[in-house]
């Protein structure tokens, strides 16, 4: 028997409820979950959080579900390339917490990885630092970051197989998208190409596909 | 030569052949255009070997696009890898520079780069490049549109980091931080140091060997 774990859309569909956090891949409008992001918008899911590295541009991606008024809060790392969403942070009805990428990303990665959190010297010294336990090691302070985990995660990758084995190819083809992948409870992913089993060689698979719940092909 | 274009000349000048360098969007991004051979570009969504900009045709790929949201066609040697890489590539102090826009930089070297009242944009990779770049290279015009200082005793605005610039690259001149103070090392002719010094707030010193800056 194979486990195949390719979904139609209704079932992707049904999986979203209000309140959800959904960490969603992509950066910079390019390569975003666009299929996912439709099935996100039909299931009418409000009142999100949503984790992603920036907010895209105007009608694209993330942008679509702001727009759409279903985010409460956002947690990103940019937002300069969408006047829309600094319209929503300055009147208030779109909180936003806004963290460097490089330990948004870190953070996102020890959600997915099991661990609690990272230090780093990223923000010191900077409001970043505010309310953050800072760590000293080795006689080096660091900024202690703690792990993000989300309910749904939303990505994309060039190829995946039924098991959910997913390989990726380019810059924005990479991205946010294996990290994103593995740091939700339900992990669903887009693929460009739809492979059979052993098609994507052991060597070539970036994210095994344990961590990999449903497949939209 | 314009401004911008003097300004990148400059900052890409100090890129060594074998160094990754990540560069910033606006002034900072037209650096490649005259770096050295051997330097690699490194985009925080993860690559090193950023090449030439692709408008049209078969090699155009929404995968291989840089931070700045420009298609690219990679350089023989290029590697692909995910943001957590990207980032500790940034961190880990591989990086041979990084060139950044500056809304403020003060005298002991502090940026403030990523929010201005009202507007916050957000530090993206700014704050990770400034923490762990070998050489973190400001590209800016000496002095905001309004005229007013950019140079300052002490960041108003929300810091991106601290003690962090080693060169600020200008339209008129180059200033080095140094743990003496802002010096004062290049300077672009037909400008005076009387008049750089009236556009900063800091009291520069000034290089012995004062050099002036090739125009092309």
């Amino acid at each position: 028997m194979q486990l195949s774990k390719v979904r139609a859309m209704e079932q992707i569909v049904a999986s979203f409820k209000d309140g959800q956090i959904v960490a969603i891949g992509g950066q910079t409008a390019q390569y975003m979950p666009e299929r996912l992001i439709d099935c996100l918008l039909e299931s009418g899911a409000k009142h999100l959080t949503v984790y992603s590295i920036d907010s895209s541009d105007p009608d694209i991606g993330v942008s679509r579900l702001l727009q759409a008024g279903r985010v409460d809060r956002i947690i990103t790392t940019h937002v300069g390339t969408n006047p829309l969403t600094n319209a929503r942070i300055q009147d208030g009805s779109l909180k936003a917490e806004l963290i460097p990428m490089g330990t948004f990303i870190e953070r996102i990665r020890c959600g997915g990885m099991g661990l609690g959190g990272v230090l780093t010297k990223t923000g010191l010294g900077t409001v970043v630092e505010e309310g953050k336990q800072v760590i000293e090691v080795d006689g080096q302070k660091y900024l202690l970051e703690t792990a993000l985990h989300a309910d749904v995660a939303l990505t994309r990758c060039r190829r995946a197989d039924p098991l959910g084995n997913l390989a990726y190819r380019g810059s924005s083809g990479h991205a946010s998208h294996p990290v994103i992948a593995t740091c939700a409870d339900l992990s669903i992913v887009e693929c460009d190409h739809f492979c059979d089993l052993g098609e994507i060689g052991p060597d070539e698979v970036k994210v095994p596909g344990m961590f990999v719940d449903m497949i939209l092909v | 030569m314009n401004n911008r274009n003097f300004i990148a000349k400059r900052a890409a000048a100090y890129f060594k052949p074998g160094d990754v360098v990540n560069l910033g969007i606006g002034i900072p991004s037209l650096c490649g255009s005259y770096a050295a051979q051997g330097v690699l570009f490194q985009s925080e969504n993860g690559f090193i070997g950023i090449g030439p900009t692709v408008n049209e045709g078969l090699m155009k790929s929404e995968r291989f696009v840089n931070a700045g949201g420009v298609h690219f066609e990679p350089v023989p040697g290029s590697s692909a890898f995910d943001v957590a890489m990207s980032f500790g590539v940034i961190r880990s102090g591989r990086l041979g520079a990084t060139v950044l826009g500056g809304l403020q930089v003060s005298a002991q070297g502090d940026l403030a780069n990523w929010a201005t009242p009202g507007r916050a944009f957000g530090m993206g990779g700014a704050m990770d490049l400034c923490n762990g770049a070998k050489q973190v290279i400001v590209a800016m015009e000496l002095v905001a549109k309004d005229g007013s200082p950019k140079v300052v005793n002490r960041c108003s605005l929300p810091l991106t980091a601290i003690h962090c610039v080693d060169h600020i690259v200008t339209d008129r001149c180059v200033i080095d931080v140094t743990p003496e103070g802002l010096l004062l090392s290049e300077i672009r002719k037909g400008h005076t140091v009387e008049e750089i010094q009236a556009a900063v707030e800091p009291k520069l010193l000034v290089a012995p060997n004062l050099i002036e800056m090739e125009e092309d």
